[in-house]
């Protein structure tokens, strides 16, 4: 429990909640990416130094590009005419929500005793984490790896201006 | 500054904290890309949880928790990738990505 996890939890929780609350759409995109980098510095605070680099390129990199194109092409309804950004049923949202929180931080308080301690940094190279994915982890990469080209060409073909479309 | 009696608490108590934002945000905000902006926050919350058990259990050279964080890392792209796609889409046919306005099955 160090200055630097407080700090960095300070900085993504309120990245997150920034995210949520704003009303401009950009800086929405800008406090998401906040999150990306504090969640990734949380990962090498957690000697998870492969993860956290992966979660720099993917989501600081790629995800949030992919969000700031997403809302300057739907940019027409950034503003809604009526009644603010949040929809109708906000209250029941934000009462869900809470509940969760409130269970997840309940089991989390209560389990605390059980959960283990301080243990010994894990040193763990590039190269172990290559020769796991590429001896006991090579199924689900091969299958990831169709995920992703799958996930590819559904994108393209669903985002793909249809020809004849008049719009 | 030791509040809790372990690391890990702090570190679950996070990722529980941002992922009841992340789902605050999908279930309150009326645009769609707003909703997956609190997806993304959610499964980011998980990823955390994953990293931090990796940490702290014992066994962190089986690298179990570590994969289990990079797989989800792939596998949310992919879906913020389609999710993404979709919300442009919906938005050239229906002129609108207000969730609110969004009330017919039928174009």
């Amino acid at each position: 429990m160090s200055f630097v996890f407080w700090l960095l939890s300070a900085i993504t929780v309120a990245g997150g909640l920034a995210a949520v609350l704003l009303k401009n759409l950009v800086h929405c995109a800008l406090a998401l990416t906040v999150v990306f980098t504090g969640l990734a510095l949380l990962f090498l605070q957690l000697d998870a130094q492969f993860a956290g680099f992966a979660q720099i390129l993917v989501y600081v990199g790629a995800v949030a590009i992919l969000v700031v194109f997403a809302i300057l092409l739907t940019r027409s309804s950034e503003t809604p005419k009526d009644g603010g950004v949040f929809s109708r049923t906000w209250m029941a949202g934000l009462v869900i929500a809470a509940a969760v929180f409130a269970v997840l931080g309940w089991a989390v308080l209560q389990s605390e005793a059980g959960l283990p301690h301080e243990t010994a940094v894990p040193n763990v190279t590039v190269q172990e984490i290559g020769n796991a994915l590429m001896g006991r982890y090579v199924l689900p990469l091969e299958i990831v790896a169709l995920l992703l080209t799958a996930a590819m060409i559904g994108a393209v073909i669903v985002a793909m201006h249809e020809k004849g479309d008049a719009k | 500054m030791t509040v809790f009696a372990t690391p890990l608490a702090g570190y679950l108590l996070v990722a529980a904290l941002l992922f009841a934002i992340g789902l605050a945000g999908a279930l309150t905000r009326r645009n769609a890309i707003l909703v997956l902006i609190g997806i993304e926050l959610m499964l980011n919350a998980a990823n955390l949880n994953l990293i931090a058990f990796w940490r702290y259990m014992p066994h962190p050279e089986a690298l179990t928790g570590m994969m289990f964080a990079i797989f989800s890392i792939a596998v949310a792209a992919a879906e913020a990738a389609v999710g993404l796609g979709l919300v442009i889409s919906i938005h050239r046919h229906a002129k609108t990505a207000d969730l609110d306005e969004m009330n017919r099955m039928k174009g």
